[in-house]
């Protein structure tokens, strides 16, 4: 069986995959109930790279500048999540969440509050929704909204274990309205990847009805 | 009576899902495999399918997209996309293209109200 990035084998990234896309379809139907209107997903992208890796990768995107609304998770994982957009679509998202015609003052008072609630919202839907798929539980903690450029978010915190890798998803969560991009990155350490990795090997046996490792190779 | 099957998603894992409610609910049906919309038109070229099981977040082409093409192609076919997405907008397209919206995950349950009431309206007389 081939292997990919860091130890997941091509099903269980398409495994992943199916999870993440469970997960952030049930972050937009409650980002739609946020907005009033359809929130158009593309395919998720999941791939497994280096803090490094990330920071390249949206680094290369037009906008430097990034905000993005980050949330902690332990359990049988331990990481962190992000909900990452360009800045510059920061008050579009503002706008699209607060409804009406609200003025330009009442949108940069409310900036920080609807950022943190829509970072909330989306990435417990996310996150929820797998760990509910995984069956195991996770504790989240509050969202903090942070600014800044891609190194800024993947650089080892505090609380990030040695060696932490990202999980990292690509996804565009189009706004009519405000044509708002979105990324959902998850960090997680060595320890938690492979615990990861088992989980998603129980998931692809009661997916399938067969052990992961009798299924045959991916595409 | 056995019938024909076309099972369409991007997803390997996602095709292995739904083959395994199909072969629960119906042992003896056969099932084809399509990993894309341009994949799946190929294969209903080739032989017309009772039914189709589609995702709708695919690359390339979309399922509803590809519900509507079917639909222009062949009246009887019964049409289903299957998708996470349950915005409303996203049931009333498929709904729209002449398919049937089955939430996924997909439960069994679903899967065989689908084919009572696709069986249902092809026994009723055409108008």
């Amino acid at each position: 069986m081939s292997t990919s990035s860091l130890g997941l084998t091509e099903l269980e990234l398409d495994a992943l995959g199916e999870l993440v896309n469970l997960g952030v379809s049930n972050a937009a139907l409650n980002f739609r109930e946020m907005v009033k209107e359809e929130v158009a997903l593309s395919v998720p992208e999941v791939s497994v790279v280096t803090p490094q890796e990330a920071t390249r990768i949206l680094g290369n995107q037009e906008t430097k500048l990034l905000v993005a609304v980050q949330q902690y998770f332990e359990g049988d994982i331990n990481g962190r999540a992000l909900l990452i957009f360009p800045e510059t679509k920061s008050l579009e998202l503002v706008r699209a969440v607060v409804g009406g015609t609200p003025s330009l003052e009442e949108i940069i008072e409310l900036e920080h509050e609807a950022l943190a609630e829509t970072g909330n919202v989306l990435l417990n839907a996310c996150l929820g929704t797998i760990a509910n798929n995984l069956q195991r539980n996770l504790k989240i903690s509050l969202p903090e909204v942070i600014y800044g450029e891609s190194g800024d978010f993947f650089n080892g915190t505090a609380r990030d274990g040695p060696g932490d890798s990202v999980l990292f998803i690509y996804i565009n969560f189009a706004v009519t309205c405000g044509d708002i991009q979105g990324y959902i990155a998850m960090l997680l350490d060595m320890p938690s990847l492979l615990a990861l990795k088992q989980l998603i090997g129980a998931y692809i046996e009661r997916f399938t009805g067969q052990p992961a490792t009798a299924v045959p190779h991916a595409n | 009576m056995s019938y024909k099957v076309l099972i369409v998603d991007d997803s390997k894992l996602a095709r292995m899902g739904v083959t395994r409610a199909l072969k629960q609910l119906h042992p003896d049906w056969e099932s084809v495999e399509a990993s894309n919309a341009e994949e799946a038109l190929a294969r209903v070229k080739e032989s017309v399918p009772d039914f189709v099981l589609m995702d709708y977040n695919m690359p390339g082409k979309d399922g509803i997209t590809l519900a509507s093409e079917l639909r222009a192609l062949d009246a009887r076919i019964g049409i289903a996309v299957i998708s996470a997405n349950q915005q409303i907008e996203v049931i009333q397209r498929a709904r729209a293209a002449g398919a049937a919206f089955l939430p996924k995950p997909l439960t069994d349950a679903a899967l065989a109200d689908f084919f009572t009431a696709t069986a249902a309206s092809r026994s009723r007389p055409e108008k």
